[in-house]
């Protein structure tokens, strides 16, 4: 079956010439249109929207986004915040830098709806610290917004009002889970939260109610806005709904942003057409289906098993390339959705190199709070650097399996999850290559392949 | 005191024994209460909870319930309610009981995150338990060898963070051991209020540091090394002097001031070694003064009373307690008590001033109160003085009365128990004017013109209570051999009350009580042996007008607000 | 602290964001780093002193993060992304060009102190990988080429802007 065409509804005027990022292109293109009108009605009826719609969040959790908001305290009399969560730093996904990049005002437009359907008068959009020219432009699209009654006090004459602060983060990965974001806004070193008590929708920012969105998520609360929440839920697939911006990289032909209706594509389709699959005389070897914290997929497996379609139960038995691009099936054959980071191997790369890259990236990353990720995950990260640079043992796979099995759900955070998966996964797939390194690397490397580590 | 209402109690489960518990109450100290063990490092129980360490993880499960009807859903195998355990596991200390929690803690699952917790703290923990001073009454020590799996697959290069870094004068760090459970930085900033320990860097490499030229040099900065879990942080004072597993361990009381703090000495063949906080929920938590800890120093130290002396000559016991009486039967005696004596020498102080028909006077010691473990009144038993008679109203700042009735002529002997004359604001002529006879155990001014000098013991030598600003009677126990040459305080006594023409009392703890409990009603249902470890709390009516100075403390709250200190106007 | 009269006036107005003053650290270390070059002791103990809190909470956060410096760094600086896409892209290939352009080891400043290159987490923009970015302008698909043609033009421009310095 040929790949769908992408279904642009986010990302429809990040290529398109002339388009820029200013509010006056994005009011010709209708913009801030679905806010004029979202003011005129309930706060309840859109969440109540967003609750039809099934829209689950776009920063690698997945969580449904009406759920979220349900959760928050409205009984407390304290203020509500919204916190936009712009940190995008998980390895593999960029589409949340396009969207502030080039079309700001579309997330300016759908945090507005957020905070109006929360009853929010203080947002602040966390962006990571490498977007410098990002912050700016958030800033001057606030301003414009701002000057145009569309944002800060008294919107569109209706007597509401909410200000958006921009927040500049400064280099840290772990900013990017929600209680960390949260810590680090408060000025703190970004510790994650013990869950419970510390539920964001009840005791987050300042110890207030907080809901913590991520970009793409809050752009798809304004469409549903607009077209309404039974409608977004037609689009995608059950469960899966709307659409989402797939990020490929790696050893594909044409890596880059595609964005398709939630389970409609195919792992294959993606790869092979859209792609243009491997680079010449290549063949895939493995791929990373959401950021680099998800599973890793050995092209050749086999996942079978019972699943729902409809009302009934079907058999199902894909390789890779059948899979479709949906957080439930990700999740029911091994992995998961996360962030949408598409990150393809090719066989010229050795899986116990990237495995050491990736262990590299958790340790430098891992705040040291908890024990086990501040400690397990240096440890896995010399295991795979002593492999590559010094004596390789035929156990360490076996050692190093080990090691993660003693982080994942032993931690503060997920962060724990995300720095034992890859472990987990790489030995449970590539196993034998752990095992047969020592003797491999003693092999001189291919020209054109480079050093991971 | 009239126990409070019983709060809400939860029932829970733990290993399959029921208990039920106050609400609030987490799920460590629910184990504790049937003998369970939890491990933790982290957690402490007067500090906020934070869940960083991991050791305390176990299985919880709630009782099945159908979703709709909210029936019991049973478990067919056996007969009861099923219990729908977690699949991860959740950590004991940030979880309260709720009704019905089902908790297991010997399942391997358990077993394996322990393993696991221990395994990762210590393969970046250096080998030093044989040049560390926390082995003995170290958590890691103790919970590798209960928990952990007993060897390490570890085999790359180990962190290394700086050595031996004097954090503040009392305090040294050896930042390889901190295994950043974040006790000590929690204690500095909630209880001593000083933030100033924070952790540097980040993941593997975090660092327990102050901010490079301060110091942890507030007075409550060796709390910080009891609650270290490991050796991390060590006492300077303590660094390299002995192993804990030779030290006795003795109950005292802080006789700092008047919070009364709880105490352990821990002393090995007569000598002490150190002073550390001993719990006490009504009066301390597990806190104390830095500057209570070093108190034990006054036992061996400079100027310590050796030989009984009457006029200046060595003499015997006997002939000292004659020469005293002798001088107190004459007319124009003063005694002056303290405020640092036990309520059992003020008692027999109180005696001895009657037998003597000798005005009483008790010797002021204000100081700055700290708002948390020393308040503003220096003397630890002012309230046993006014408990056992010895005086009826609080003592006037110097000895001003004292000083116009020795220029009056009226006073021509005083009997000191321990009190510098000179510093508590007698002149050098006042006390020229009379003959001194003194009790106690280091040399001053006072002792130096004494015609009759009895050597006593220090606290750390001898049994006795001493009442707080709470009016607890709190106990203090003998821990090291008073030094050769002095006498128990209450033999003196007693034979100086008999010698003067009192009644014949006990001249040891027990006997003493026996008097105390007869004449004291506030004290007649008890006995040195049953006032329990935590102390008992006293009617504290018949002094509730007194003016009493001292501020709020940790678990003190003033009657009547205290004075307003004078500005620096 | 020798701060510019506009960055005293972007402090003065962020700390207005928050409802609490603590949550301004970030920002200000942000601002103190773009006027100074780098944050120093004394800068840490003004912002702590202006946020009111204890130094040892600032000296944590610069301890923290890796895009707070507490020495100057070169004049550019060069930070080359060494993440999973990046890395399989060649990344550390191009990393070795920029070093060997500019005869510097990582972390440290050139010799002619022109540039600081360091290795950096994911940049999020892994589709054009390998992926550089120079101060703050990002530089994509840099391959060990580009990486020389980026060097040339780093020292063309110093060689311009030399009288000025």
């Amino acid at each position: 079956m040929p790949a769908p065409e992408q279904h642009r509804l986010i990302f429809r005027h990040i290529d398109e010439d002339g388009y820029s990022n200013d509010l006056a292109c994005y009011q010709r293109n209708g913009g801030y249109g679905v806010l004029r009108k979202a003011v005129l009605r309930k706060p309840e009826e859109l969440i109540d929207e967003v609750k039809k719609s099934g829209l689950r969040g776009r920063g690698g959790a997945g969580f449904p986004c009406g759920v979220k908001w349900s959760l928050v305290d409205r009984k407390s009399g304290k203020p509500i915040y919204l916190v936009v969560n712009a940190d995008e730093s998980e390895p593999g996904t960029f589409k949340d830098r396009y969207i502030i990049y080039r079309d700001p005002h579309q997330l300016i437009e759908g945090i507005m709806i957020s905070c109006f359907a929360n009853k929010v008068e203080r947002a602040f959009i966390y962006i990571r610290g490498e977007f410098p020219e990002g912050a700016k432009i958030l800033e001057r699209a606030i301003a414009e917004a701002r000057a145009a009654g569309l944002a800060g006090p008294n919107i569109l004459g209706t007597g509401y009002g909410c200000e958006i602060y921009v927040h500049r983060g400064a280099g840290a990965y772990i900013c990017g889970e929600e209680t960390g974001l949260i810590e680090s806004l408060e000025g703190k070193r970004p510790y994650p939260r013990i869950k419970p008590p510390y539920f964001p929708a009840v005791l987050g920012l300042y110890q207030c109610p907080t809901i913590v969105n991520n970009v793409e998520t809050l752009c798809h609360v304004k469409h549903i806005a607009d077209m309404g929440g039974e409608a977004y839920a037609k689009i995608g697939t059950p469960g899966n709904t709307g659409t989402r911006i797939l990020c490929v990289s790696g050893h594909v032909q044409r890596p880059g942003y595609y964005e398709f209706e939630v389970g409609k594509v195919t792992m294959g389709q993606l790869l092979n057409e859209v792609c243009g699959g491997p680079l010449p005389g290549r063949t895939f070897k493995a791929v990373i289906p959401g950021g680099s914290s998800a599973k890793v997929l050995r092209f050749g497996e086999r996942y079978r098993g019972k699943r729902k379609a409809g009302a009934e139960m079907v058999e199902y038995d894909w390789g890779v390339e059948d899979i479709p691009m949906d957080f439930d099936s990700l999740a029911m054959i091994g992995s998961m959705g996360g962030s949408g980071g598409v990150i393809v191997m090719d066989d010229s790369v050795s899986m116990v190199e990237a495995l050491g890259n990736i262990n590299a990236f958790y340790s430098h990353e891992s705040c040291g709070q908890c024990t086990p990720c501040r400690e397990g995950s240096l440890w896995m990260k010399k295991i795979t650097a002593r492999m590559v640079h010094g004596e390789a043992r035929p156990e360490d796979g076996a050692l190093l399996k080990s090691v993660a099995d003693q982080i994942a759900g032993r931690t503060i955070c997920a962060f724990g999850e995300a720095c034992a998966w890859p472990t987990q996964s790489f030995i449970a797939k590539f196993g034998d290559e752990f095992k047969g390194y020592a003797q491999a690397k003693k092999a001189p490397r291919a020209d054109g392949v480079p050093e991971l580590v | 005191m009239i126990q409070p209402a019983a709060t809400d109690l939860v029932t829970v489960n733990i290993d399959g024994k029921e208990i039920a518990v106050p609400k609030g109450t987490n799920v460590i100290e629910a184990a504790r209460r049937v003998q369970v063990d939890v491990p933790f490092y982290c957690y402490h129980p007067k500090l906020t909870v934070v869940g960083n360490c991991r050791m305390c993880l176990v299985e919880m499960g709630m009782p099945a319930v159908d979703p709709a009807t909210k029936a019991p859903v049973m478990d067919p195998a056996t007969g009861k309610q099923r219990i729908n355990w977690s699949p991860r596991p959740a950590i004991a200390c940030a979880t309260n009981v709720s009704p019905g929690l089902h908790v297991r803690t010997t399942t391997p699952m358990v077993k394996e995150c322990r393993e696991g917790v221990m395994e990762f703290l210590l393969i970046n923990h250096p080998l030093d338990c044989p040049i560390c001073d926390q082995a003995g009454e170290c958590k890691l020590q103790e919970q590798s060898t209960g928990y952990g799996r007993g060897y390490s697959r570890f085999i790359e290069q180990k962190n290394v963070k700086p050595k031996r870094t004097l954090l503040g004068p009392r305090v040294m760090l050896d930042d390889e051991r901190c295994i950043l459970c974040s006790r000590c930085v929690r204690f500095s900033k909630e209880i001593a209020k000083d933030d100033v320990l924070g952790f540097t860097d980040r993941g593997s490499y975090s660092t327990l540091a102050c901010y490079p030229g301060k110091k942890l040099e507030n007075n409550y900065s060796l709390n910080t090394v009891d609650i270290c879990p490991v050796g991390a942080l060590t006492s300077t004072d303590f660094r390299f002097k002995m192993r804990v597993w030779f030290l006795n361990q003795t109950n005292s009381i802080d006789t700092e001031s008047s919070v009364g703090a709880n105490t352990v000495v821990w002393s090995r063949e007569g000598t002490v070694y150190r002073i550390t906080p001993r719990q006490n929920d009504g009066v301390n938590d597990t806190w104390m003064a830095d500057s209570g800890r070093l108190l034990y120093k006054d036992v061996g130290g400079p100027g310590r009373l050796e030989s009984v002396r009457v006029n200046g000559a060595e003499s015997a016991l006997d002939l000292a307690v004659r020469a005293a009486a002798d001088l107190l039967a004459g007319c124009g005696a003063a005694v002056v008590g303290s405020g640092r004596s036990s309520v059992e020498e003020q008692f027999l102080t109180a005696r001895l001033a009657a037998a003597a028909r000798a005005t009483p006077f008790l010797v002021a010691r204000a100081g700055k109160g700290d708002g948390i473990l020393v308040s503003s009144d220096r003397n630890p038993n002012l309230r046993g003085a006014l408990v056992t008679g010895l005086i009826s109203a609080l003592p006037a700042p110097r000895l001003g009365a004292l000083g116009a009735q020795i220029d009056s002529g009226e006073i021509r002997v005083v009997l000191s128990v321990g009190e510098d004359l000179l510093a508590a604001g007698l002149s050098p002529e006042q006390v020229a004017k009379v003959s001194v006879i003194y009790l106690g155990t280091h040399a001053n001014a006072t002792s130096a013109v004494a015609r009759v000098l009895i050597p006593t013991l220090t606290v750390f030598e001898k049994h006795g209570t001493f009442v707080n600003q709470q009016f607890r009677i709190q106990r203090f126990a003998k821990a090291v051999p008073g030094v050769v040459g002095a006498t128990d305080d209450l033999l003196v006594l007693s034979r100086l009350v008999a010698a003067a023409g009192g009644p014949v009392l006990g001249g040891d703890v027990g006997a003493v009580w026996a008097s105390i409990s007869a004449a004291v009603p506030a004290l007649g249902t008890m006995s040195y042996a049953n006032i329990p470890d935590t102390g008992l709390l006293l009617d504290a009516g018949p002094w509730a007008a007194l003016p009493f100075p001292e501020g709020a403390t940790l678990h003190f709250k003033p009657a009547v607000p205290a004075p307003v200190e004078a500005s620096h106007v | 602290m020798n701060l510019r009269a506009d960055t005293l006036r972007r402090i003065d107005e962020v700390i207005t964001h928050y409802p609490q003053k603590r949550s301004a650290a970030l920002p200000l270390l942000h601002f103190v780093q773009e006027d100074q070059g780098h944050v120093s002791t004394e800068a840490i103990e003004w912002i702590a002193a202006r946020l009111e809190v204890e130094p040892i909470n600032i000296y944590e956060l610069v301890t923290f993060y890796p895009m707070f410096r507490q020495k100057p760094i070169g004049r550019r600086h060069i930070k080359v992304c060494r993440t999973l896409s990046c890395a399989i892209m060649g990344g550390y290939r191009t990393c070795s060009e920029f070093q060997k352009q500019f005869g510097t080891g990582l972390g440290e400043v050139s010799p002619d102190g022109e540039v600081t290159i360091e290795f950096v987490e994911c940049l999020a923009s892994c589709g054009t990988a390998p992926v550089v970015m120079i101060d703050d302008d990002l530089h994509e698909r840099v391959d060990p080429a580009r990486a020389r043609s980026l060097s040339e033009k780093i020292k063309a421009e110093s060689r311009a802007t030399a009288g000025t310095r």
